[in-house]
């Protein structure tokens, strides 16, 4: 675990939307099938260089986001590769019937990028930010859904996904995050959570650019002399319910930390397990049932108490209530 | 292109069709009668005079693709599929059966069956993005896709009605099935979406109008598609909802309806004479 950047921060600060076109104009130069599909939303995916480079596989639909997801399962139908890039908003509200039937259900093999999730869209709203895909997704068969930490984890998510069948939403932010990682020398695995330090007091559960404040808060709690294990869950599904079990019988506590609301996302998928198998106190954090407040997303993650600070409050709290 | 066809071969298919499916919808008891009655012309068409497609090879990357929108006269479908030794036709028998794969909508866990569909407004999205990957990867199948009138109030229907002539898609090949009544009543009283032609032309696509329930004339017509270099084909195709079953032609309560035992007879008796007449 030494390729963890628990305190040594490189300072470097990428957004995942750059890593995702980057790897996958990589990829795409030594393989024809790799199809890009934008709703007038290269830009803000960052694909405007792909489809500069690559104009035969980059097909812009308009501003059509259920065309969008219909176009990508016929292309997959045919044997292509899509990657969907448009706004997580979008993506999964305005198109989520095509996702259900045409993709999930019809086992399309189209990758769906949720761009500018979460509440990276700042000031622009409840529109636009979008905190309640992961429970949208989360809930049809046959569609995995998953979340990067940060640039690293992003370029690795996303060349495991080029040769595998399985149709997946994966949802990034418009910002750029700091690393959670120092390299990439590290195993990534589909469905397989990453224990990104250890301990045996209170498990933190995260995933997507809440995995930072994680390891942040694991540092505040070290200085306590708590140790708290950090589990990166990148996959929300299929959820890796060994890892987690193995976190509620071992560490007796569990905190959950996202980027969406407290309801139906990662903290619910981590209590379903943790309440049918091995029943612990457990805390959900994320964005409460309202229109969020608008602001710059370390703004929004502080006003929601997203932050090291008041996790190890919490943690604290958890601990000494035993 | 001069295509031969056996017009009393394909008359009697469709006759043929329009029994097995009222036999599958009488004994499951549930069924889109009206529906399916209304397209088995097309589908018979299709199946039996139009399209390249191998039964034995279901996945044969050339086929010729087809997409129904309107996934809810699957009893068509599957009736059609069966016959063509797509699966064994014993299988009808399980329609809509507890666990049967024979459900009451397209799945493609059933062979011949590309995509599911049963919400309505999507097969036609789907159909762009095969004839898109048809054009990139320089191969010369079409794309078919069986659309309802009353479908045509769904949006995505037009957002994908633009993207096929943006891309020039002259594989791509619609068919409205235009009997003039949805669940609830006559489409224009629902939602009128006349005139269709114009709004099909108006969206960069060539309209070709004929009988839907002229089996003859649809294969000619559809085998000609496209008309247009670089224009996706409309195929309007008037038809009577509830076709060949007179007491069920042009009625609105025969979209989910299925016949009672001496209805049912009546309909069976009727196209059985009819058969009689054409041999
Ligand atoms: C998105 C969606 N909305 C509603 C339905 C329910 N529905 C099934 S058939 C139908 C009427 C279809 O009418 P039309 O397109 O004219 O087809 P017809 O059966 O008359 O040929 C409706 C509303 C559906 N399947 N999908």
């Amino acid at each position: 675990m030494n390729n963890i950047a628990l305190k040594s921060r490189s300072g470097n600060k990428v957004a995942n939307r750059k890593v995702i076109s980057d790897t996958l104009l990589d990829l795409a130069k030594e393989n024809s099938d790799i199809y890009v599909l934008t709703s007038d939303s290269r830009g803000s995916a960052s694909m405007v260089q792909f489809g500069n480079e690559l104009p035969e596989q980059l097909i812009e639909v308009g501003i059509a986001e259920q065309n969008l997801v219909g176009i990508s399962a016929g292309l997959a139908s045919v044997g292509k590769k899509p990657f969907v890039a448009s706004p997580a908003c979008f993506l999964s509200m305005r198109s989520i019937e095509q996702i259900k039937v045409d993709v999930a259900y019809s086992n399309s093999n189209v990758k769906l990028i949720g761009i500018s999730g979460g509440v990276s869209y700042g000031a622009l709203g409840m529109s636009h930010h979008s905190v309640q895909d992961l429970a949208v997704t989360r809930a049809i068969p046959g569609l995995h859904v998953m979340m990067p930490a940060d640039r690293h984890e992003t370029k690795k998510m996303i060349e495991a996904l080029i040769d595998y069948d399985t149709p997946a939403y994966v949802r990034i932010g418009r910002n750029p995050v700091e690393d959670s990682y120092l390299n990439e020398d590290y195993d990534f695995e589909i469905g397989k959570a990453v224990e990104m330090n250890q301990g045996n007091d209170i498990t933190i559960i995260a995933s997507g650019e809440t995995v930072r404040v994680a390891l942040d808060t694991a540092c505040a709690l070290k200085d306590s002399d708590i140790n708290c294990r950090v589990l990166n869950m990148h996959t929300i599904k299929p959820l890796d319910e060994v890892a987690i079990i193995k976190a509620a019988k071992e560490t007796g506590k569990i905190i959950t930390l996202e980027e969406h609301s407290i309801y139906g996302g990662l903290g619910a998928a981590v209590s379903e397990v943790v309440s049918q198998n091995h029943p612990v106190p457990m805390k959900i954090i994320g964005i409460p049932d309202e229109p969020a407040i608008t602001g710059k997303t370390p703004e929004v993650f502080k006003h929601y108490g997203i932050n090291a600070e008041n996790i190890s409050n919490i943690a604290k709290e958890m601990i000494h209530h035993n | 292109m001069i295509v031969l066809v056996d017009e009393s071969f394909l008359k009697r298919k469709s006759i043929q069709i329009r029994k097995d499916l009222l036999e599958m919808i009488y004994n499951a008891g549930t069924g889109h009668t009206g529906s399916s009655l209304s397209n088995t012309d097309i589908l018979t068409a299709l199946y039996y005079g139009v399209m390249r497609i191998d039964p034995e090879n279901s996945n044969w990357q050339d086929r010729d693709r087809y997409v129904q929108s309107k996934g809810h006269a699957v009893e068509s479908y599957w009736t059609v599929l069966a016959d063509k030794g797509f699966f064994p036709k014993d299988e009808l028998k399980t329609f809509s059966q507890f666990g049967s794969k024979l459900i009451g909508h397209p799945n493609n866990k059933m062979p011949g069956v590309e995509m599911n569909t049963g919400a309505l407004g999507h097969g036609l999205s789907i159909s762009v993005g095969m004839a898109l990957g048809a054009k990139k990867d320089g191969k010369s199948y079409r794309v078919f896709t069986l659309m309802g009138d009353g479908e045509q109030a769904e949006g995505s229907i037009w957002e994908a009605a633009m993207a096929a002539s943006h891309y020039k898609l002259d594989n791509l090949i619609g068919i409205i099935d235009r009997n003039n009544l949805q669940i609830t009543g006559s489409t224009r009283d629902v939602m009128n979406n006349e005139p269709l032609d114009e709004k099909w032309k108006s969206f960069g696509w060539e309209v070709i109008e004929v009988d839907g329930n002229d089996v003859v004339e649809l294969v000619e017509v559809l085998n000609n598609a496209p008309y247009k270099t670089d224009k996706p084909t409309l195929i309007l195709a008037n038809t009577v909802k509830g076709k060949g079953v007179s007491l069920a032609e042009n009625v609105v309560g025969w979209h989910h309806k299925v016949p009672s035992e001496e209805e049912y007879k009546q309909a069976m008796d009727e196209l059985t004479e009819r058969l009689e007449v054409l041999k």
